[in-house]
């Protein structure tokens, strides 16, 4: 079964296996294995073993690459590069996600479609900005569809997490920052001060931070536990780590700890008391609702499916400003509140 | 404002009672006396009274931030505070604001209730657009009444000790009671002058015993012990001061004309007296039961018929103020021989046998403490002066089992079965080390259904959270559990585990800050 996302059913369609281009015989972002998959990025309720074929943007391949195996079959195009694949017009355009993160655009007898996957529209050091396109249909994320989600300029947030590091320096802290390995992790990496302390890396963000270093992303110099001297002094440390480790024994060997974790979550309270965490930063790689409205306005779009998030909540405040709007529902997860991320890191943080 | 709200957010957010401190220390240190008095008079949990429905503050939230009313209460959902939904869904400010908390409090909060409505819309309008995010939290707190910050009085106290040096106890002696944070206030909080001018309705702060768990043998020697009954009513205390007669709960709720039986034993103490005792409902020589002493404690006045049919007393048993001394310094044995030379104005005494002989003889006579309607016994040391909070070694509980714990009210959950409308299913928690509530038991009956019923509302109106079927409270209620065992266990956060824990009554006597610490709980554990 499959019902129509564009206009013309044979454009865009959604399937029990994912967003499907008929016409182009591909998919987007698909949760079963295809022959052929067009990955947003690498985030893994997007990227799934099992394709036959890959395509991405060429600035998301490595980290592609490490996410999934080295025998993948992968094929990368530079971002507004177009592809024609059975007659439909396909190209990647810079989503502002994480590194490669991209939206991916096709077009059939002058009819547009736009699949977003994951962006944010703010500033970030680390992948290549958000560009809007023009489109008929859009479909968009909403994982912070609500509108007590705003964030800060990052330059206040990456002043608060440095001012937090050297409260805990003074206090001989470590500092223990988690977040996602890929993506969330090099962002704060872009803004920590390196002349404050050493900066040492959890197994899992350093993989990714390799990946993105071989991509020509600068990061400031980091330090894995394996290279540290015996009796190393950590109270002056920042660690980056992801949120599996929270509670965990690995956490031991740091002695007194401060821990904060980076998430857009976090701009509750009951989330960050929920997390049990001494800090939360507000620092999210999705767009913030403002950004969100925006972003929908700058695609012209006269479809907009809502998916990702608070779609019901988005798809009703769209229809009472006149537009048409619809939930689709897909199987991707987002940024996941409380324990669950965690669940979905564990397995790399090994 | 900016100040206030960091001190608000950092308080918040931290889990350590001593980081706590510290925030209090170097706020207290910094703010101006005025700030500061403000900043004492919402940490110790006062509030002005309300002056707007929140209904009204929603929708006007709802309409400064261009939303619809149905998108603002998801978003109320989704954040579980009000004044937090508020402060998060506002645009951003387009003003700064260099005001302190007292400018805020004294111009615009105190203020707010006498407008009509329109006037304090565009106040409140106003007042949002020179506030950021963490301000206006701080902000609508303060005006919903909802300003909770997870500090104690005793934390509060304790900052304000060291950031100026007078002792602990003047601090809490002068926080009790009536008052709000006038311009001079903080000045006369933080005087070193012992003799300012205390207010002539203050009670002291009231001394509280531990439960005894070792065997009661390891107390040395019976003849230094001073030994009482453990009643089971309202702990009070007794002002007779300027000719007048004040009665105080260990809530610190001034009580007075709830009880005119105990107001009129008040009134014939002679000037300047202090008594610490226990109301108790109380006829033919001997306490009713506790659920009947309730029915008078919800009550603001009495009617005559109640009076009659639940007349109370006051027990007392000791003596803080005698002759407009303080007495609390002096050892227990001679506050004693003076409280019965009191004895004579109407105070209920219930003898102890003049002589028993030895721990076990005393064991016994505490077995028949059901009979009498008592808990337990009280062990009071003949030396011990009368002091501030819980110190431990001096007076002890020597309660009947079963076990009894104070715990506050953190989740609640629908019942089943007839009961599925219903919030019946309860988790309470107690204070861990950091002062942070710890779940120990979880209890679904004991309650009457009309308590179950007020509990129900008290669940809808104060949810903080939601996850699935359970929903995260703000810590309020007290309750009194019972349970038959206790052990070590390794499956339970807190490290307990409880057997047949029921609740044994709703404590409305008590606040969260007095419930039962973990540590205190641990010591239950037979060896
Ligand atoms: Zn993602
Ligand atoms: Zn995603």
């Amino acid at each position: 079964m499959s019902f129509a996302v564009s206009e013309n059913p044979k454009l865009l369609s959604l399937t029990d296996r994912g967003l499907y281009c008929e016409v182009g015989d591909f998919y987007v972002d698909p949760w079963r294995s295809v022959d052929r998959a067009i990955i947003t990025h690498a985030h893994s309720d997007h990227a799934r073993w099992g394709m036959k074929h890959y395509l991405c943007s060429r600035e998301g391949e490595g980290v592609l690459r490490r996410r999934l195996s080295p025998e993948s079959h992968i094929t990368s195009y530079a971002y507004g590069e177009e592809i024609t694949l059975n007659g439909v017009r396909v190209s990647l355009h810079p989503a502002g996600h994480i590194l490669g993160s991209a939206q991916v655009r096709m077009e059939l007898d002058g009819e547009v479609a736009v699949v977003s996957g994951d962006y944010k529209t703010a500033a970030d050091a680390t992948c290549t900005p958000f560009e809007p396109i023009r489109c008929h249909s859009f479909v968009t994320e909403c994982t912070f569809g609500l509108p007590i989600y705003r964030w800060q300029p990052d330059e206040e947030i990456f002043a608060d997490i440095n001012g937090w590091w050297q409260e805990n320096q003074a206090k001989g802290r470590c500092s223990i920052l988690m977040g996602y390995a890929l993506g969330k992790s090099q962002r704060a990496l872009s803004g920590l001060d390196p002349k404050q302390g050493p900066i040492i890396v959890h197994g899992a963000v350093h993989a990714m931070n390799e990946a993105y270093r071989e991509a020509g992303i600068t990061l400031p110099e980091t330090r894995r536990l394996g290279e540290l001297p015996a009796g190393f002094d950590f109270s002056q440390a920042i660690v980056l780590a992801p949120p599996s480790v929270q509670g965990s024994t690995w956490l031991r060997r740091f002695g007194e700890v401060s821990c904060a974790f980076m998430s857009g979550w976090m701009a509750v309270r009951g989330a960050k008391r929920r997390r049990a965490m001494d800090r939360g930063f507000v620092l999210s790689d999705h767009v913030d609702w403002p950004s969100l409205l925006g972003a929908i306005e700058a695609t012209g779009a006269e479809r907009i499916w809502a998916t990702h998030g608070y779609t019901n909540i988005l798809v009703r405040h769209l229809r009472e400003q006149g537009k048409w709007a619809e939930v689709l529902s897909t199987e991707w997860e987002g940024e996941q509140d409380a324990s669950e991320a965690g669940a979905a890191e564990q397995e790399e943080s090994a | 404002m900016r100040d206030f709200a960091t001190l608000y957010l950092d308080l918040d957010s931290s889990n350590r009672t001593n980081d706590k401190v510290a925030f209090m220390v170097e706020y207290f240190r910094t703010a101006s006396a005025e700030d500061a008095g403000w900043a004492v008079y919402f940490l110790t949990g006062r509030r002005p009274k309300r002056p707007f429905a929140s209904t009204k503050f929603q929708l006007w939230a709802a309409e400064t931030a261009g939303i619809s009313p149905w998108l603002f209460t998801e978003c109320y959902d989704a954040v579980g505070d009000l004044a937090e939904t508020i402060a998060l869904v506002l645009p951003p400010p387009i003003e700064t604001n260099q005001e302190g908390l007292a400018w805020w409090v004294q111009n615009v909060l105190l203020g707010l209730a006498k407008e009509p409505e329109e006037d304090q819309r565009r106040i409140v309008q106003e007042c949002w657009q020179r506030l950021t995010t963490p301000e206006r939290l701080v902000f609508n707190k303060l005006i919903t009444g909802a300003f909770r910050v997870g500090v104690s009085q005793e934390l509060v106290v304790r900052a304000l000790s060291m950031s100026s040096g007078v002792p602990q106890a003047t601090l809490s002696h002068r926080l009790m009671g009536d008052w709000t944070a006038g311009s001079l206030f903080f000045e006369s909080l933080l005087s070193l002058d012992q003799d300012a001018s205390e207010d002539l309705s203050r009670p002291y702060p009231f001394c509280l015993a531990h439960p005894l768990e070792a065997a009661a043998s390891s107390l040395g020697d019976l003849s230094e012990w001073h030994v009482e009954w453990k009643w089971d009513g309202i702990r009070a205390q007794v002002i007779r001061r300027g000719g007048n007669t004040y009665v105080w709960s260990r809530g610190e709720e001034l009580i007075t004309s709830r009880f005119p039986e105990i107001a009129a034993i008040g009134d014939r103490l002679p000037e300047g007296t202090v008594i610490d005792g226990e109301i108790l409902a109380w006829s033919e020589g001997r306490p009713l039961p506790f659920a009947e002493l309730q029915k008078r404690i919800g009550r603001k006045t009495v009617g005559a018929k109640l009076l009659q049919s639940v007349p109370v007393t006051l027990i007392a048993f000791d003596v803080l103020e005698f002759e407009g001394v303080d007495l609390r310094a002096r050892p227990l044995s001679d506050r004693v021989q003076i409280l019965d030379q009191l004895k004579t104005t109407g105070l209920v005494e219930v003898p102890m046998p003049k002589t028993v002989n030895g721990w076990s003889e005393l064991a016994a006579i505490r077995d028949q403490a059901r009979d009498l309607r008592v808990e337990g016994l009280m062990l009071k040391r003949k030396s011990s002066v009368y002091g501030v909070g819980r110190k431990r070694g001096d007076w002890w509980k020597w309660k009947l089992d079963p076990f009894t714990i104070d715990a506050v009210l953190i989740y609640a959950q629908r019942g089943s079965g007839k009961r599925a409308s219903l919030y019946t299913d309860y988790t309470f928690a107690v204070w861990n080390d950091e002062r942070q509530l710890v779940p120990v038991a979880k209890a679904y009956s004991g309650l009457t259904d009309a308590e179950i019923k007020e509990v129900d509302a008290f669940v809808r109106k104060n949810t903080q959270d939601k996850f699935g079927p359970v929903r995260t409270v703000t810590p309020m209620l007290v309750m009194e559990l019972a349970f038959e065992g206790i052990q070590k266990s390794s499956r339970h956060k807190s490290g307990i585990a409880v057997r047949f824990p029921r609740i044994a009554r709703w404590r409305h006597d008590k606040l969260p800050a007095d419930a039962n610490t973990l540590e205190e709980i641990k010591r239950l554990i037979p060896d």
